[in-house]
């Protein structure tokens, strides 16, 4: 590849969706000059485009925009930044020295050697083949976000009449497309005996069609020759088993699977990243910095964030990280680990250097059940740095605790953060 | 009591109240289930007038993508949903066309204007 392109950046930031963009336009206000976005689709959003509905932006704007306008607005503001966009461009791979290997239709191969990185590459959706549902392969199963493509940008319907396997929210948003455009909506199956997605969702997407949510169900078997002609459907029980004798088929010739999303971390795994198995992201710090120095990573690659008002936050951090780095500003880590103790599922990021805090500080966390009067409490040792009560809890909505930088430095000395849940009072309720 | 019974979940936090209440005459007469005071306020604008932002696509011509994402520029009555989507599906427009433009005006008669929420050439 001696002939291929060679660009230099001070910033490259990988994916232009809102985390990529976000950090971006923070990289550039923040003092790096030259900050570049690689984007592999045409256009810069990310997803946002084909996520017609609104709520977006609550936080971050104060009001509720839907997707399109959410990711114009920083369109604009990454075009008036001058940033550099290269667009229809896949970035294959990064070394550990920051040079990227990327190639696009005009360009052929490039090389950037850049002075820091940040990862934006979102996630990806499971498919039928990670659940292994059993049956024939015919056409008419969808991801829930392919289908979301096909109507609301391409401009097609999948089908007449549709099964949705999983209630993620994009699978709840589309229960309620597909019914606007006509097409019937037999039913939203859940494995687990709660709804994955927002309960607003649940309520305006199902509810408002009167459209039937079947906790603890799932797709034993799909049918079907060249085209989906059915699925089988079972109850589970506790250990989400299906339940001999409960099956039913369902006549329909399309089934959208909305069973969970996975951070997109090929790039990250490649170059040896530290990764944290439970969220299926890059183990990250306080300025959003990886395992490798002067790799940063920010949104949905991290981990999956319910709001996109908060990859927006963590973009901004990690592209003023990125700017700090190249530019010396950044003070040597000396991480503590971030704890998720009991009755918390997961928390980001995994460590903070308490001398380099930024601020806010942010940590994101999942309760691991649902419950109602709940406390959540920060220590370090026996000492306590921060400490919320929660009139309730739901494990897809994602809890932001913001912890002062005075607190943190003083916790400094006393090893890692533990991040714990407990009633106060209240009982768990386990049935939401 | 003569009233109709119902319940609902209000939206307003995660506590994600189960409100049970008896609307008659057009009004809630009986609430329980809120765990707060903004119970009775969901409630009431739910049973009594609810409203929505409604959110679709149109066809757009000479566009590099084939449809343009819309919006009700205001909220609309939630009873008036499907008459505003087949409304909404019978137009089609012509790029260059910018966000906050407008598309169709007093869509079903509601007196809210449909708007671009993209950019898009």
């Amino acid at each position: 590849m001696g002939d291929s392109e060679i660009k230099a950046a001070d910033v490259a930031v990988i994916g232009g969706g809102p985390g990529g963009m976000a950090a971006a336009v923070a990289a550039k206000r923040a003092g790096a000059e030259r900050v570049l976005i690689l984007e592999r689709d045409f256009d810069l959003g990310g997803i946002l485009p084909q996520c017609i509905h609104d709520g977006f932006g609550t936080f971050v704007m104060k009001e509720r925009l839907t997707g399109p306008e959410y990711a114009d607005h920083y369109k604009s503001l990454v075009a008036d930044s001058g940033v550099e966009c290269l667009l229809n461009t896949m970035v294959l791979e990064i070394d550990e020295d920051r040079t990227i290997l990327a190639v696009n239709p005009a360009q052929g191969v490039l090389r950037i050697k850049s002075r820091a990185v940040v990862l934006a590459m979102g996630c990806r959706e499971r498919t039928r083949f990670q659940l292994l549902i059993p049956g024939t392969r015919p056409a008419g199963v969808f991801t829930a976000g392919a289908v979301q493509r096909l109507v609301n940008i391409e401009g097609y319907l999948p089908g007449k009449r549709a099964v949705i396997l999983g209630s993620g929210d994009i699978g709840l948003i589309m229960a309620r497309r597909l019914k606007l455009e006509g097409v019937e909506v037999e039913g939203v199956y859940e494995i687990l005996p709660r709804p994955s997605g927002l309960t607003r969702n649940v309520v305006q997407c199902l509810h408002d069609y009167d459209i039937p949510l079947y906790l603890e169900h799932t797709i034993t078997m799909i049918h079907g020759k060249k085209r989906v002609e059915g699925v089988t459907v079972s109850r589970v029980d506790a250990r989400r088993k299906p339940i001999p004798g409960s099956q039913r088929f369902v006549s329909c010739d399309t089934v959208v699977l909305s069973v969970g999303l996975i951070p997109e971390n090929e790039l990250s795994e490649k170059i040896g990243i530290m990764m944290d198995p439970v969220t299926g992201g890059p183990l990250v710090d306080e300025w959003m910095e990886t395992s490798i120095p002067g790799i940063f990573a920010c949104g949905n690659v991290v981990n999956v964030y319910d709001l996109v008002d908060y990859v927006t936050y963590t973009g901004e951090i990690a592209g003023q990280g990125a700017a700090r780095f190249i530019k010396g500003e950044l003070p040597e880590r000396n991480p503590v680990r971030v704890m998720a103790g009991p009755g918390i599922r997961l928390v980001v990021p995994q460590q903070v250097t308490p001398a380099r805090a930024v601020e806010p500080f942010s940590l994101y966390l999942r309760a691991e059940e649902a419950g109602t009067n709940v406390r959540i409490t920060v220590k370090c040792g026996d000492r306590i740095i921060a400490r919320r009560r929660e009139r309730a809890v739901k494990p897809p909505e994602m809890i932001r605790l913001i912890i002062s930088p005075e607190k943190l430095k003083e916790a400094a000395t006393g090893g890692a953060l533990l991040v714990e849940l407990a009633d106060e009072g209240g009982t768990r309720d386990e049935r939401t | 009591m003569s009233g109709l019974n119902t319940s609902l979940t209000c939206i307003l936090c995660p506590m994600s109240c189960v409100l049970e209440l008896t609307v008659e005459d057009g009004r809630v007469i009986q609430l329980s289930g809120n765990n707060c005071k903004l119970g009775p306020t969901y409630a009431e604008k739910e049973m009594i007038n609810p409203t929505r932002t409604l959110t679709t696509t149109v066809e757009i011509e000479g566009a590099r993508i084939a449809r343009l994402p819309v919006k009700t520029q205001g909220e609309i009555p939630k009873s008036m949903i499907l008459e505003c989507i087949r409304d909404i599906g019978r137009i089609k427009v012509k790029a260059p066309i910018r966000r906050g433009e407008v598309v169709l005006e007093n869509v079903a008669g509601t007196g809210i204007n449909v708007i671009a929420t993209r950019d898009l050439s």
